[in-house]
C-alpha cells in the first residue's frame, strides 16, 4: 500500500507534531493517491468532491502542538454535512448543495487537526448495500475492481483500503459500516447508539442512524472514534457517556472474557470457508484466554423483515423534507403539488423510490398495526435475545459480518436479495448495540469480515477482542 | 402479498411522487414481493409484547435552554433573498391549492 494510510494514523499525528514529517507533504500525497484510483486511472470513483488547495490551506493553518489527529487525512461520507464541500447523499435532490453549517464530528476532527480530503461516495442516501445505488455512478471495490465495496459507505471504504487515508467516516442504519469494512479488508466500527453525535448526518432512520469510523488497522479507527464520540447538546439522541481512546486496549489480557458464538448465525447455508475464518478468529480469542461458548439468538431471521418495515418507514418520513421547496433540486410543475411531485420524483433514484413507498404503505390507514407496529415489537424480541445473553455472562459475540465476499458489479437485481446483504448486521442496529468488523482471512481472494457485537457503551470489550484477532492473524488477515 | 396499480398509485400521491406507467408496474410488483417476505413478522406472538421505538440510550432529550447559537457559514440574513425585522422573505412559490375562489 501507499499513501499516508500506510502509516498508522496515530504515528502519523505524532510525526507531524514532532516535526519527523511534513503534514503538507502527507496532504498532498493523498490527494496524489486520490488521483492514482480517480478518473483517468483506476476509476475507483469513491469520492464525489474534494478540494486540495483548500486541504492544503488547512494543513498549512494548524496551530502548534499536539492534536490527536495532527495532519492524518480523513475522507467523510457525503451525508454529513461540511462547510467547504458539498453535501449531495448521492443524490440528484442535493446535487450541489451546500451546507450552511457542519456537523459535529466534523467539527471535532477538524478540531483535533484531521485534515478533509474528501467526500465519499455512498448508496443514495445511504439506502443500499452495494453503493451502486448513487447518483452519481457506483464506486469499485480496490481489492477486485470488478466487484461491489459494500454499501451504504463504499466510497469510505474504498478511500481506506486504496490507501487515501487511514481513517474515514461512515454511517449506519443497517450495517453500512460494516458491511463495507469486511468487503474492502479494512476495520469497520459501528459505536452503540448515543455514542456519536449525529448532527448534520442527513437522516435516514432516526431510530437507527448512527455515524461509524473505518480504519485501515483495529487502532486507526479506536483513534478516529475517539475523536468523534461524546455527548453533544444539539443532538438529543446523545448520550452524556465518558468517552475514552480505545487504542488502551492494544495488548489487554482476554482472561476470562466470554465470547458467544449465535448459532443462527452460522447457518448449514453458509459458505463453510467463511464458517471456517471467523472460527479461526474466534480460535485466536481462545488461545488468547477468552472462553468461546455457542448461545442463541432465536429471533434472527426476524431481523431484516423488521428492518425493512422499520427503516423505510421513517425514511418515507424524513425524506418528505426533500420536496424543491427548500433544498436543492425544484423541478417546477402546475401548482404546489406538482412541483412536489415532479421534483421528487425526478430527484430520487429507483432505490428511494422503493423505500419511501415501501414506508408510506406500512404506515398507511389499515396497515400500521400488521406492519409497523409489529416490526416495532419484533424489533423489542430482538433486543432482548441480546441482553439474555449478555445478562448470562457473555460480554461480546462473534459472527460473520456478511454471509457473502463481496459480489460483482450488477449481479443482484432483485431488491429483496440485496436486502439480505445486512442480514448479520442490521441486528445491532435494530438493539442499538456497538459491533465492528475486523479483516479475518479471504475467500477467493475477497477480504471476508469477522464481526464482534457488545453491550452497549462497552466499545472497549470489541477493541480488546478486535486488537487481539488482528495481532494473532497478521497478514493472514489478508491473504 | 399482491399490490395493484391503484394501489400503489395511491400510496405515490401519499408520498407526493409521480409515476409513469411502466415505472409504476415495475414498482408494484417490487414493492409487493418485498412485502411478502415481511409476512414472516405476521407469524411472531407478539401480544404481551410492548413496540419498541428507539434503542435506549442514556440521552437525556431535555436539556437546558442555553445553547450555544449555531455556528453558520454565512449570517443567517443571507439564506433568503430579502430579510426585513428579523424574518426572511421569500418569493410564493405557488398559490394556495384547494382553497376556496370567489367571493366571500
Amino acid at each position: 500500500m501507499t499513501g499516508p494510510a500506510a502509516v498508522a494514523a496515530r504515528e502519523l499525528a505524532r510525526a507531524h507534531a514532532a516535526g519527523e514529517r511534513d503534514v503538507i507533504h502527507t496532504v498532498r500525497t493523498a490527494f496524489d493517491r486520490a488521483d492514482e484510483v480517480g478518473p483517468g486511472g483506476e476509476n475507483l470513483n469513491c469520492l464525489l468532491s474534494s478540494d486540495r488547495e483548500a486541504a492544503l490551506t488547512a494543513a498549512e493553518a494548524l496551530p502548534a502542538g499536539a492534536l490527536a489527529l495532527r495532519g492524518v487525512p480523513v475522507v467523510v461520507k457525503d451525508n454529513i454535512a461540511t462547510l467547504d464541500l458539498p453535501t449531495t447523499c448521492a443524490s440528484r435532490v442535493l446535487e450541489h448543495y451546500v451546507s450552511p453549517y457542519e456537523a459535529t464530528v466534523v467539527r471535532r476532527l477538524r478540531d483535533a487537526g484531521a485534515i478533509i480530503v474528501g467526500k465519499s461516495n455512498l448508496d443514495e442516501f445511504a439506502m443500499g448495500s452495494s453503493t451502486e445505488h448513487s447518483a452519481f455512478g457506483p464506486t469499485r471495490n480496490p481489492v477486485d475492481r470488478s466487484r461491489v465495496p459494500g454499501g451504504s459507505s463504499g466510497g469510505s471504504a474504498a478511500a481506506v483500503a486504496a490507501g487515501i487515508a487511514p481513517i474515514a467516516l461512515g454511517s449506519e442504519t443497517g450495517g453500512s459500516v460494516r458491511q463495507p469494512a469486511a468487503f474492502c479488508g479494512v476495520v469497520g466500527v459501528k459505536p452503540t447508539y448515543g455514542r456519536v453525535s449525529r448532527f448534520g448526518l442527513v437522516a435516514f432512520a432516526s431510530s437507527l442512524d448512527q455515524v461509524g469510523v473505518f480504519g485501515r488497522t483495529v487502532d486507526d479507527a479506536a483513534l478516529g472514534l475517539a475523536v468523534i464520540a461524546g455527548h453533544d447538546p444539539r443532538d438529543a439522541t446523545s448520550a452524556a457517556e465518558p468517552v475514552r481512546d480505545h487504542g488502551g486496549e492494544r495488548g489487554a489480557p482476554l482472561r476470562g472474557l466470554v465470547v458467544g458464538r449465535p448459532r443462527e448465525y452460522f447457518a448449514d447455508s453458509l459458505d463453510p470457508r467463511i464458517v471456517a475464518l471467523c472460527d479461526r478468529a474466534a480460535e485466536t480469542l481462545r488461545a488468547a484466554g477468552a472462553e468461546i461458548r455457542d448461545v442463541s439468538l432465536p429471533h434472527t431471521a426476524l431481523a431484516i423483515p423488521a428492518y425493512y418495515v422499520i427503516a423505510p418507514a421513517e425514511c418515507s418520513s424524513n425524506l418528505a423534507r426533500f420536496d424543491g421547496a427548500r433544498y436543492g433540486l425544484r423541478v417546477e410543475g402546475d401548482g404546489l403539488s406538482a412541483m412536489y411531485e415532479a421534483t421528487r420524483s425526478r430527484g430520487f433514484g429507483d432505490e428511494v423510490i422503493r423505500r419511501v413507498l415501501l414506508g408510506t404503505w406500512v404506515l398507511s390507514a389499515g396497515y400500521y398495526d400488521a406492519y409497523y407496529r409489529k416490526a416495532m415489537q419484533v424489533r423489542a424480541l430482538i433486543a432482548d435475545d441480546f441482553d439474555r445473553v449478555f445478562a448470562h455472562g457473555v460480554d461480546c459475540l462473534l459472527t460473520p459480518t456478511a454471509p457473502t465476499p463481496a459480489f460483482p458489479l450488477g449481479a443482484i437485481a432483485d431488491p429483496y436479495e440485496m436486502y439480505l446483504s445486512d442480514v448479520f448486521t442490521v441486528t445491532a442496529n435494530l438493539a442499538g448495540l456497538p459491533g465492528i468488523s475486523v479483516p479475518a482471512g479471504r475467500v477467493d481472494g475477497l477480504p471476508i469480515g469477522a464481526q464482534l457485537l457488545g453491550r452497549r457503551f462497552d466499545e472497549a470489550t470489541l477493541f480488546r477482542a478486535a486488537f487481539a484477532i488482528e495481532a494473532a492473524l497478521g497478514e493472514e488477515a489478508h491473504r | 402479498m399482491t399490490i395493484d396499480e391503484a394501489g400503489l398509485r395511491r400510496v405515490a400521491a401519499l408520498a407526493r411522487l409521480r409515476l409513469a406507467g411502466d415505472r409504476l408496474h415495475a414498482l408494484s410488483s417490487q414493492v409487493g414481493s418485498i412485502l411478502e417476505h415481511m409476512a414472516a413478522l405476521q407469524a411472531v406472538d407478539t401480544a404481551n409484547v410492548p413496540p419498541m421505538s428507539a434503542a435506549p440510550t442514556a440521552a437525556s432529550a431535555l436539556r437546558a435552554d442555553d445553547g450555544e447559537p449555531l455556528p453558520l457559514a454565512i449570517p443567517r440574513d443571507r439564506f433568503a433573498p430579502a430579510w426585513r425585522d428579523g424574518f426572511f422573505l421569500v418569493p410564493r412559490v405557488a398559490s394556495h391549492e384547494g382553497e376556496p375562489t370567489g367571493d366571500a
